[in-house]
């Protein structure tokens, strides 16, 4: 498979350069990064006012969102977990109308299905062996099995996140909601869990962007970088 | 339970720590620039704006006729966390004799009632999950009368939009009209089988099992309706007003 240029690949590095990603992909992409962000920071922040989880653990307030707790309290007469809950219930809508118009554009313009199909246990077990001795080719444009199944992952990770968020939010409203999640006190372990999972995600999507920094750039402008097409695998 | 944030680790020492921590504030204040405040201010607004929003998808979301789950008796903890600024041994402690419940705003029989008169309403029992806005939350027992049998028996407005309340210790506060009388929000009288003790509102704290702890008023006083938004304590602090669950 190491030869093989993506067949789209060839005429277009003679003329116009193929559009990795289109601009409406790299916008959503981008504003979900932040609202990740923001969900992520503030959240810690309301975490650490009261801890869900039964070992004693907090996140460095350095890397959470909610404004100094000093300033905080002189304004609010709190620690900024009012702030943080601002932060939380803004950024959410934000996430989940992005993440909606996000998945009806992959699932319409068939970016699901071309991209991140198909998916099979012995692709998966071929790239994984390969990736371990650093032996996978990257193609720009082209998914390998490992990250297809990285992205299921994220996406899994983002529902549960988000729906047991939810049943946190209305316990009363949706109770059945959080009854599926164990109840109130469980549904925060399963938020906490889903968190983790993104930020276990994040660590490895961002450290394989910088690994082959022509990603970050189509992500940025659409296009490969001159030297990725030119350049062949 | 209704202070959220301030119980933490309240400890002796608090008062030395609360104010090095608003001379920092001052401090830290003067030294930022102009523009850093009013990006502050800038992010605060938004923030707000957005809360109000969700109280609006809150009250979208509220069904009046929803009821909180119930839970067995067993699972209800009689040693029930005590929350408020103040330590427990500084509760407001009310007398019996002399209390009067105030009523104002768009209620017709605005006479103040007597804790006497006020027991004598039919009562009933819930077992509920109370949820502190930290994230905590706990099983109690609470017996009392619903606030909307109240309300239609004093005459109130009840096409009004809001009930405030104020409390012995300075708390205040309010909530929408659907939540006043959506039937499990009571003028809880009992805690388990005894009389509501003094720790926790006697002679009455306003049980909401659809909202947000802070949003059940301990050591009521004054019962109003009216049609402006009145705000509350830790909503002036930059909490969500509808709070709902």
């Amino acid at each position: 498979m190491t030869d093989v240029t993506h067949p789209a690949a060839l005429p277009a590095a003679a003329e116009a350069p193929r559009v990795l990603h289109p601009a409406a992909r790299r916008i959503m992409h981008w504003i979900n990064a932040g609202a990740i962000l923001v969900m992520i920071g503030s959240g810690w922040r309301i975490y650490n006012a009261s801890p869900a989880l039964p070992i004693n653990f907090g996140f460095p307030e350095t890397y959470t969102l909610g404004g100094d707790d000093s300033i905080s309290f002189a304004l609010h007469n709190e620690w900024g977990l009012a702030n943080a809950l601002g932060w939380h219930f803004a950024a959410m809508w934000v996430l989940v109308l992005n993440l909606l118009a996000y998945l009806t554009v992959g699932v319409v313009s068939g970016h699901f299905r071309r991209d991140f199909l198909p998916l099979t246990l012995a692709g998966f077990r071929r790239d994984l062996v390969d990736a371990l001795r650093f032996r996978l080719v990257h193609r720009l444009g082209e998914y390998n099995a490992v990250q297809k199944l990285l992205y299921w992952g994220v996406l899994g990770a983002l529902a549960l996140t988000i729906l047991s968020g939810l049943s946190i939010w209305k316990p009363v409203q949706l109770q059945e909601l959080t009854w599926l999640f164990g109840g109130y006190d469980n549904a925060r372990i399963v938020h906490f869990c889903g968190m983790a999972a993104i930020v276990g995600f994040l660590v490895i999507h961002v450290s394989l962007s910088l690994l082959v920094p022509s990603t970050l750039f189509s992500m940025i402008v659409g296009r490969a970088p001159r030297h990725a097409r030119e350049k062949r695998p | 339970m209704t202070r959220p944030t301030l119980d933490r680790n309240l400890a002796p020492g608090i008062e030395r720590r609360l104010f090095l921590r608003q001379s920092l504030s001052l401090g830290a204040l003067t030294l930022l620039t102009g523009c850093d405040i009013s990006d502050g201010d800038t992010v605060q607004r938004v923030l707000h704006a957005m809360s109000r929003w969700n109280d609006r998808a809150q009250a979208f979301l509220f069904n009046r006729h929803r009821l909180a789950p119930t839970f067995a008796d067993s699972e209800a903890v009689r040693d029930f966390r005590y929350n408020a600024y103040f330590p427990a041994d500084k509760v407001p402690k009310l007398s019996a004799a002399d209390y009067r419940l105030e009523l104002s705003g768009l209620i017709a029989d605005k006479r103040p009632w007597t804790v006497e008169q006020l027991y004598t309403l039919p009562q009933e029992s819930q077992v509920t999950r109370h949820v502190c806005v930290e994230g905590w939350s706990m099983i109690g027992k609470w017996r009392g009368a619903p606030l909307g049998t109240f309300l239609q028996r004093v005459g109130a407005d009840l096409s009004a939009k809001y009930v405030g309340y104020e409390c012995a210790d300075g708390y205040y506060g309010s909530i929408d009209m659907a939540t006043a009388l959506q039937p499990q929000t009571i003028m809880a009288f009992g805690f388990f089988d005894d009389t509501i003790p003094a720790k926790f509102g006697f002679p009455f704290k306003l049980r909401i099992p659809t909202k947000l702890g802070f949003k059940n008023p301990k050591w009521v006083t004054a019962l109003y309706v009216t049609n402006r938004l009145p705000g509350g304590f830790w909503e002036d602090r930059g909490y969500n007003w509808f709070s709902g669950l």
